[in-house]
């Protein structure tokens, strides 16, 4: 009612409600409504999602009550699917309500005409809001609706959102000149407090491991139990496995599905329908499920693995029983002992109805060069109101009027201090100031480019005379040999061979499969949770509520090594693998022990440990290193923070990693095109290459400047480190140890490593030769052949396997 | 830096860490695939990559020349990114090449990038260039009659095992006939020499060099001959014309 109230009065408004309970036909009734009272040509109300089968379902959805309202109104979509002779009926003809996506927005806005198309415009109604502001995407979106206000000054704005920590910060992310106040905020309560428990294994839960494979005969047991299922789990290497080992126990055939990411979407589609049809008892999915269509009747949720935040399993854990009256029903099955401490910290946080998450960061400098590009695109535009219009949306509302000249010129012509691209220049200004795109294949280049989501590099995997199964990502392919195993799609599958367009396999195969790890599964716990943890670690009264073996494993770490104090830092010094490592207990959160990462192994290098790479988890920072850390007190000195700092995490992985995305969604590098001939480990190594020589000669461009800036935001304020610091001064514990501790395992197989380019690499290469050189004298056969004087001896000749590249040095954070 | 002698011919080469090669009894200093305005040649085609990548090849030959003071310098091909790339360069970077060049003998041996002679820059252009019993020439011939060769063209690059796993770096590669060298343009990416263009040209194998920070790591490579043999299919490191094309 409120919904229909803020519509009467033209206001703009934003619904906050748990998943489920109808939000998103709450949206659009007041729609419907203006619809039915006074029938309208051109289009009235545009709906976006995040999901293209999103749209699609609610297109579905929208169009019975239409009908039943007697409504004599069209409904259509617009993805990237839509095939072209729609499209552009659509242009000229288009329907009164129309759902799309953010990209598809984007692109209708960059053309000529659209204008015309949007005058009209009532309603914008955004689905899913929490899930787009404060990304990429989200800025995207952002730049379109102040676009879309500017062409129809009398639009409204909807947004629909989940339960969110940060209300009125989303208020003004959806507001017309990013103005909270101008938002009426509807907020649903939760109806009925979600219904939580844990699950253990009947045998001994495992030290670490993230997959929960040893609880998959309860959850079995439990999938018998109930009618429809969804069994949640962190990454889609793990769903794999899941499935796997659900199908291995499953004596009575259920209808167990399988939904992730990189399946072909006829795939996800099948299983989607099958699901809505009743069909199946059980989907093991991943975060792919969860957003989007509403099946009604799933009667539980599973969560294995940790759900790594509060809102994360607030939103997981209503997808079970869409109805507001009865709580949903979810069981969390923690993966291993620390997990098990996570999950309780979760149920406390829900019980106590505290939600976490971050507020909409500012929007990146790299989605307003495609947003400027695209806006001259669609016409000549004076960069007075261009800016006028841009910060108008909250992401960039203090954006400064240099920074957008600065853009604006990188979109030109690159905008270097060295003269010599003018002659290339995509944009020019007429006499009055006007700027224009300089030829249609401008258009069409940018086009191509459309987007903010930059995937790693992909290969499409089809079984041999067979159906497409899927995609991989092309390093993992690159670490195999033909013959070898993995499980893809819910089955082992052998490798044959690479053809242009696609990994050939077939069913079976011998030996123990692999399983595809993919970069973009990381699921960082958020700090909140990460509070709640320490607290129960470090309080020995609460453990009594914990299962035996958490208990047992608690005490093993205090027998083997200490438990962290509560004050102080404790670090433990082992050696593994041909590494050393060190993990410091400081508790400071992820972002507080990236910036320490840096400054350790800066310091580090500095001692001739020649470190390699670091890993800042929740809880704990872990270094390893080519040489012993000898006195790591001497690592976490106060005077830590004098040391030459900036030049260090200039080079690092994490800014490396982030100038690619950037480079690649302002437009100066390719995005990667399915079957282009130009593999991504090419262009990985490419924008290395233009980092390096960027930084050293032109420091203050303006991609660095937003590589900067958006570290920054990955980055802590280098305060809170030396709070730390001074806290931990003089109370330095070091346990130097045969072996990982106890409560090091679960840390330790954290995703999220970050790597050094140090001398590490040139100290081990030396290494590497000088010991071959001992071993064999410097005899080989043809070393005199080749006529080699006096330079380091020869080395075994390696197998192809170990010879092939971990990937570049650059490339390797994904290997963690 | 520290180079590393090798032997051709009866000739002694030096192995420069930076990616040169610089024969002394002839005064000659060799570098290959430096692909000038790289950065432009995609400018034109509206990838506004920084233009700064002329300069910093430039800045890396300087102190070779310096170091070295060759009285012949051999561009061993693909010193430019595309014909039209001499004409393209900035008036600084060209006085800079002009004041590098200074009077020394300058050659260009043609590449598949550059098959004419550079716009208004001194020295010959030819097709192969041969002194004593050495020939320097852009892509290596796979047969005997190629005689006692330096090359480039492939871009080589090799990863070495160490206790911590492989480490990559762009490399010379050399057996008993020829040496290949790396590229040395800062735009430059590399192609692995286990794969097919170049194990067809190293089928016995040879010596890896791989570029360090002031020194080369050497490696002996086992024959190639499988691997020269293979067609691209089996191969992973998806080769064709890689680090011609890309960026």
């Amino acid at each position: 009612m409120a919904m229909l109230d803020a519509a009467e009065a033209g206001q703009s408004a934003l619904l906050i409600a748990p998943t489920g309970g109808g939000k998103t036909l709450a949206g659009f009734l007041p729609s419907l409504i203006q619809l039915h009272a006074q029938r309208s040509e051109g289009l009235h109300t545009l709906y976006i999602s995040p999901l293209k089968a999103l749209a699609v379902d609610i297109a579905r959805n929208l169009t019975a009550p239409a009908e039943e309202m007697g409504l004599d109104l069209r409904i259509e979509t617009r993805t990237g699917d839509t095939p072209a002779n729609r499209r552009a009926r659509q242009r000229q003809n288009p329907p009164q309500i129309l759902l799309t996506t953010p990209e598809s927005l984007t692109l209708l806005l960059s053309l000529p005409d659209a204008n015309e198309m949007f005058a009209g415009l009532q309603c914008v109604v955004i689905d899913e809001i929490h899930a787009l502001a404060g990304t990429k995407r989200g800025d995207q979106l952002a730049l379109c609706l102040s676009r879309l206000s500017a062409l129809a000054p009398s639009m409204r704005r909807v947004g629909l959102s989940a339960t969110v920590a940060h209300p009125r910060a989303l208020a003004a992310w959806c507001a017309k000149d990013a103005d909270p106040d101008s938002v009426r905020i509807v907020q649903e309560s939760g109806g009925a407090s979600p219904d939580l428990s844990v699950m253990l294994p009947a045998g001994r839960l495992p030290w670490g491991g993230h997959m929960g494979l040893s609880s998959m005969p309860e959850v079995y047991e439990r999938l018998k139990e109930a009618g429809v299922t969804i069994v949640f789990v962190n990454t889609r290497a793990q769903s794999e496995l899941c499935f796997q080992a659900l199908w291995r126990l499953n004596e009575d055939n259920l209808p167990i599905a399988l939904h992730h990411g990189s399946l072909t979407i006829e795939q996800r589609r099948k299983v989607e329908a099958a699901m809505a049809a009743g069909k199946l008892r059980a989907v093991v999915a991943t975060a792919s499920l969860d957003l989007g269509i509403d099946w009604g009747a799933v009667d539980q949720v599973i969560q294995v693995g940790a759900p790594k935040g509060v809102a994360r399993l607030l939103q997981r854990v209503g997808r079970a029983n869409h109805r507001m009256d009865e709580p949903s029903r979810a069981i969390l099955v923690p993966a291993n002992r620390f997990e098990v401490i996570e999950c309780r910290a979760a149920i406390e946080a829900v019980a106590a109805h505290e939600v976490d998450g971050d507020p909409p960061r500012p929007g990146g400098l790299d989605v307003l060069a495609q947003h400027i590009l695209a806006m001259a695109c669609h016409a000549p535009f004076f960069p007075d109101d261009l800016f006028r219009e841009v910060t108008g949306a909250a992401p960039y509302a203090a954006l400064t009027r240099q920074d957008f000249e600065d853009t604006l010129r990188f979109v030109e012509d690159g905008g270097y201090a060295l003269s010599g691209y003018e002659r290339f220049r995509r944009l020019f200004r007429d006499y009055q100031g006007m700027v224009h795109v300089r030829g249609p294949q401008v258009a069409r280049q940018l086009r191509m480019n459309l987007g903010t989501i930059v995937e790693l590099p992909l290969l499409k995997v089809r079984m041999r005379g067979g159906p497409m199964l899927g995609e991989v990502e092309e390093w993992f392919i690159s670490t195999l040999e033909p013959g070898d195993n993995f499980i893809f799609a819910g089955q082992v599958v052998k490798y044959e061979r690479l053809d242009p367009t696609a990994v050939i396999v077939s069913r079976g195969g011998e030996g123990e499969p692999r399983v595809p790890a993919y970069g973009g599964s990381r699921m960082p716990l958020t700090t909140f949770l990460a509070r709640r943890v320490r607290e129960i670690l470090s309080h020995p009264e609460q453990w009594r509520g914990l299962p035996a073996s958490v208990r047992e494993w608690l005490a093993m770490q205090r027998h083997r090594s200490e438990m962290p104090p509560q004050e102080g830092l404790l670090i433990e010094v082992f050696p593994r693998g041909s590494r050393w490592f060190m993990v410091a207990y400081c508790f400071e959160g992820r972002l507080a022990h990236q910036t320490l990462g840096m400054l350790v192994t800066k310091r580090m290098e500095r001692l001739g440990m020649a470190p390699m790479g670091f890993l800042g988890t929740d809880y704990v920072l872990a270094t390893w290193s080519a040489f012993e850390p000898t006195n790591p007190e001497r690592l976490f000195e106060e005077d830590l923070l004098g040391e030459e700092l900036e030049e260090w995490i200039a080079e690092s992985s994490m800014l490396r990693r982030t100038f690619r995305n950037i480079a690649t969604i302002a437009g100066l590098l390719e995005k990667n095109h399915p079957g282009q001939e130009k593999s991504g480990r090419q262009m990985t190594m490419s924008s290395d290459l233009i980092y390096d020589v960027l930084r050293k000669h032109e420091p203050d461009h303006i991609l660095l400047r937003a590589t900067r800036a958006e570290a920054a935001g990955g980055l802590t304020d280098v305060s809170r480190i030396s709070t730390l610091l001074a806290r931990a001064s003089g109370q330095i514990r070091v346990r130097r140890l045969e072996a990982v501790s106890p409560l090091a395992v679960p840390a330790l197989i954290e995703e999220g490593r970050e790597w050094v380019s140090g001398s590490a690499e040139d100290a081990l290469l030396a290494e590497a030769t000088a010991l071959v050189d001992e071993a064999t004298e410097g005899e080989e056969s043809f070393t005199g052949q080749l006529g080699l004087e006096a330079i380091s001896g020869p080395l075994p000749q390696p197998s192809r396997r170990e010879a092939r590249p971990r990937r570049s040095r650059f490339a390797r954070q994904r290997a963690g | 830096m520290i180079s590393a002698p090798f032997h051709l011919a009866g000739e002694r080469l030096l192995l420069d860490p930076s990616g040169a090669l610089f024969w002394p009894s002839r005064h000659l200093l060799v570098v290959s695939d430096l692909h000038l305005e790289k950065g432009s040649h995609f400018a034109s085609r509206g990838r506004f990559v920084p233009p700064y990548d002329t300069r910093e090849t430039l800045a890396r030959l300087a102190p070779l020349i310096r170091r070295y003071t060759p009285e012949r310098i051999v561009f061993l091909g693909d010193s430019f990114h595309d014909a039209d790339g001499a004409a393209r360069m900035h008036a600084t970077d060209r006085s800079t090449l002009m004041h590098l060049l200074g009077n020394r003998h300058i050659t260009w041996v043609l590449g598949n990038h550059d098959p004419v002679a550079p716009d208004d820059l001194p020295g010959d252009a030819v097709p192969e260039y041969r002194d004593g019993p050495l020939v320097f020439r852009h892509e290596g011939v796979p047969t005997r009659e190629a005689g006692f060769e330096l090359s480039g063209h492939f871009h080589p690059k090799a990863s070495l095992p160490t206790r911590c796993g492989p480490v990559t770096r762009p490399c010379f590669l050399a057996d008993a006939r020829r040496v290949m060298l790396p590229a040395f343009g800062a735009f430059t990416g590399g192609l692995d020499i286990t794969s097919q263009p170049i194990a067809a040209l190293f089928p016995r194998g040879g010596r890896a060099f791989l570029l360090g920070k002031d020194r080369l790591h050497s490696a002996a490579v086992g024959p190639m001959r499988h691997l020269a043999a293979a067609q691209s299919t089996g191969s992973v490191n998806r080769m064709a014309d890689a680090p011609l094309h890309s960026l």
